[in-house]
C-alpha cells in the first residue's frame, strides 16, 4: 500500500461497515444459540412425565398421610382429623407466616387459614423450603417445646406445622409450598392441574 | 504522586501489558494473525482450511449437545435418537447439523486437499505440513467410522461388521485383532459403549491437537499460493514478504465471504435435503439394528466410497485389505512420489495435468462405483478404475521428471 492508498481510504466507510458486519454477526450468533439452549428445557417426554397425578383419598383415615410423586416432587396428602384442625390456631404464636402471605407458596384457592380447599385434606410439597430435603412428620403434640404436631426437617432442623406453616426461628424461609391441585370427586385430588380458581 | 505514577508506569493498557509480561499474548496473535504474511494472490481454493475449521467447531457444539440427550447402550441408543428428533426441543436441528457436519467435513478437507495437489503444496519445505494433514484426515475416518455406528441403526451395525471384519483378514492376528477392537465376539453394547467414548472423547481430543500442530508448521514454514513461490524471498526493508498481506485483517475478510457461503449452502442441505436422497443418511439405517438380517444392499458413506469400490474390486479377502490400505496411505507418500521441479500446476507440463484430472474423474466414479451394488459390470469398472487410482501414484515419479515444466516467476502473478 501506497501513501496515495492511504489518502483515498474512507475511514467513515470502513468503520460503518466493521459495525455492521459485527452486529450482523453478533445478532447471528445470538440466534443460532437460541436452538441449543432451547433443547436443554425439559423435553417433550419430560413434560409428558410431569403431567398430573391422581390420588385416592375416599379410603384414607383421620390422621393418616400418604407420599406421592409429582414431577418427581414428592408430595405430602394429609387428611386432617378433627382435632388436628383445631389445633391449627394454637400455632399462631410461633410462626413466621401465619397468615400465608408469601403469595407464591400456594394457589390463590388455598391462601387461607387451613391453607387448603378443603380444611380436612392438606397438600404440600414435601420438600423444605431451606434447601429442598424431605421433612418428616411429627404429630405428636407438646405443649411444652410449643409443638403441636406438623414437620420436621432433619437436615437443618426447620419446623412446619400441620398446614405446612414455618416457624419463626428455623433456617427455611417461607411456608411449604402448595402444588396446584383440584377435586375431581370428592375422593379423588388431581395434582398438578387445577381450574384456575377450583 | 506523580514521580511514583511515573515509576509504576501505567500506560494506555495496562491490563494487556500485564497479561503480556507474563504470557505471550500480543506476540503470539502478532505472529499468528496480524504479522502472518501470505501471499496476497490467494484464490478460492484457499479458503477450504478456514471452513474445515467451521465445520469443526459446528461439530464440536452439536456433538457436545448430542451428548446430552443420546444413551450410548445397544439398547436405548436407537430410541435415545429417535428422542432426540421428536422429543428434544430442536433436537432434530442439532442431530441434522451433526449428520450434515460429517459429509461437509469431507467435502472441505477433500477440496482443501485437492487444492495441495494442484499447487504443490505438499512439496518441500511442506512435507511436514502435508504428513501431519494426513494423520488429520485418518483420524477423521476413524473419527466418522466411530459416530457412524452410534445410531444403532441397520446400516450403523452392518456397515459396522464389514469394516471391523476387514481386519480379521490379516494373516495370524486377524481374528484376535478383530475381537480386540470389538470387545466382545460380536459387535455388541460394548463395541457401541467403546466407540462412543472414541468418537466423544478420544479421536477429537486427537483432531484438535493434531489441527494446531498444522497449523504451527503451516505459520513456521509460510503457506503456498497459486503460483507455488516462496514469497519469503522477496521482502521489503521491513522484513516484509512483498508478495505478501497480513492474515487479518485481510485474509480474515475474503474467508468471512466463504464462510457465509458455506453456512447459507449448509443451512440449505440442513433444512431441506439432511438424508441427502440417502447419501448422507443412508435409508437403511432408519431401522434399529437387527443382529439376524443384513440389509439387501449394503453401501458405507459416499464420503468412504471410492476406498470401498477398491477393496471390493479385488476377489481376494487378504490382498482386498491390502490394497484399500495402501489407497488410503498412498497420498502420505506424494511429497516424494512428485519429482517435478515446480509445485504449481500453472507450470507443470500436459501429463501432470493430464494425470490430476484422470485421477479426479478417477476418485469420482470410485465414489460412485462403491454406492452400487457389486455386480459384474460395476465390479469390472471398479478394477479399471482402481488400476487408475494406482498408477496415479505409482508412476508419479516417472512422468512428473519426464514432464516439460514452464519457467516459474520470480513474483506472484494474477489471472483475471
Amino acid at each position: 500500500m501506497n501513501e496515495d492508498d492511504v489518502d483515498r481510504i474512507d475511514r467513515n466507510r470502513r468503520h460503518f461497515l466493521t459495525v455492521a458486519t459485527a452486529v450482523a454477526g453478533a445478532a447471528g450468533v445470538g440466534l443460532a444459540a437460541v436452538p441449543f439452549l432451547s433443547s436443554l428445557k425439559p423435553s417433550a417426554r419430560a413434560q409428558a412425565l410431569g403431567a398430573p397425578v391422581e390420588v385416592q383419598v375416599g379410603s384414607m383415615l383421620p390422621g393418616e398421610m400418604v407420599r406421592v410423586l409429582w414431577r418427581g416432587r414428592l408430595v405430602f396428602v394429609l387428611r386432617r382429623s378433627e382435632e388436628m384442625l383445631s389445633r391449627l390456631p394454637d400455632d399462631a404464636a410461633v410462626l413466621r407466616d401465619p397468615n400465608s402471605e408469601v403469595a407464591e407458596q400456594q394457589p390463590q384457592y388455598a391462601a387461607n387459614e387451613t391453607r387448603s380447599v378443603k380444611p380436612e385434606f392438606l397438600v404440600v410439597e414435601g420438600s423444605c423450603t431451606h434447601l429442598g430435603c424431605a421433612p418428616l412428620e411429627d404429630f405428636e403434640v407438646r405443649p411444652a417445646e410449643s409443638w403441636y404436631g406438623g414437620f420436621f426437617c432433619p437436615c437443618h432442623g426447620s419446623k412446619f406445622d400441620l398446614a405446612g406453616r414455618v416457624h419463626k426461628g428455623v433456617p427455611a424461609p417461607t411456608n411449604l409450598r402448595v402444588p396446584p391441585y383440584r377435586f375431581v370427586r370428592d375422593d379423588l385430588i388431581l395434582i398438578g392441574q387445577d381450574t384456575g380458581a377450583a | 504522586m506523580a514521580r511514583i505514577e511515573a515509576e509504576v508506569g501505567k500506560p494506555k493498557g495496562g491490563l494487556i501489558k500485564w497479561i503480556d509480561d507474563r504470557f505471550p499474548m500480543t506476540s503470539t496473535l502478532k505472529y499468528h494473525v496480524t504479522e502472518y504474511y501470505a501471499a496476497k494472490s490467494f484464490n478460492w481454493w484457499y479458503v477450504f482450511g478456514v471452513l474445515a475449521f467451521v465445520v469443526l467447531a459446528i461439530q464440536l457444539i452439536t456433538g457436545i449437545f448430542l451428548t446430552m440427550n443420546y444413551k450410548p447402550a445397544a439398547a436405548e441408543a436407537f430410541a435415545s435418537v429417535e428422542y432426540i428428533m421428536r422429543d428434544v426441543e430442536w433436537g432434530w436441528l442439532i442431530r441434522y447439523m451433526h449428520s450434515t457436519g460429517a459429509s461437509f467435513f469431507f467435502i472441505v478437507v477433500y477440496l482443501h486437499m485437492f487444492r495441495a495437489m494442484l499447487y504443490g503444496s505438499y512439496k518441500k519445505p511442506r512435507e511436514l505440513i502435508w504428513l501431519i494433514g494426513m494423520l488429520i484426515f485418518l483420524v477423521l475416518m476413524a473419527e466418522a467410522f466411530a459416530g457412524y455406528l452410534l445410531p444403532w441403526g441397520q446400516m450403523s451395525y452392518w456397515g459396522a461388521q464389514v469394516i471391523i471384519s476387514l481386519f480379521g483378514a490379516i494373516p495370524g492376528i486377524g481374528e484376535t485383532l478383530v475381537e480386540f477392537i470389538r470387545g466382545d465376539y460380536s459387535i455388541s453394547d460394548i463395541t457401541l459403549n467403546r466407540f462412543f467414548a472414541l468418537h466423544v472423547i478420544v479421536l477429537p481430543l486427537a483432531l484438535i491437537g493434531l489441527i494446531f500442530v498444522h497449523i504451527v508448521a503451516l505459520h513456521e514454514v509460510g503457506s503456498n499460493n497459486p503460483d507455488g513461490i516462496e514469497i519469503k524471498e522477496n521482502k521489503d526493508a521491513n522484513g516484509v514478504p512483498l508478495d505478501g498481506v497480513a492474515f487479518h485483517p485481510y485474509h480474515t475478510s475474503k474467508d468471512l465471504v466463504a464462510i457465509i457461503v458455506f453456512l447459507m449452502i449448509f443451512s440449505a442441505v440442513v433444512f431441506f435435503a439432511p438424508e441427502m436422497g440417502g447419501y448422507f443418511l443412508e435409508h437403511a439405517n432408519f431401522e434399529p439394528a437387527n443382529l439376524t438380517a443384513t440389509p439387501e444392499h449394503i453401501a458405507p458413506v459416499w464420503y468412504f466410497t471410492p476406498f470401498y469400490a477398491i477393496l471390493r474390486a479385488v476377489p481376494d479377502k487378504l490382498w482386498g485389505f491390502i490394497l484399500f490400505v495402501l489407497a488410503v496411505l498412498l497420498p502420505v507418500f506424494l511429497p516424494w512420489l512428485d519429482r517435478a521441479r515446480v509445485k504449481s500446476i500453472r507450470y507443470r507440463g500436459w501429463i501432470y495435468k493430464t494425470a490430476l484430472s484422470v485421477f479426479v474423474v478417477t476418485f469420482i466414479v470410485l465414489g460412485w462405483l462403491g454406492t452400487q451394488p457389486a455386480e459384474d459390470i460395476y465390479v469390472l469398472a471398479a478394477r479399471i478404475f482402481s488400476f487408475l487410482y494406482f498408477a496415479f501414484f505409482l508412476l508419479m515419479p516417472y512422468y512428473t521428471s519426464i514432464d516439460k515444466t514452464k519457467p516459474v516467476p520470480e513474483r506472484v502473478v494474477y489471472h483475471g
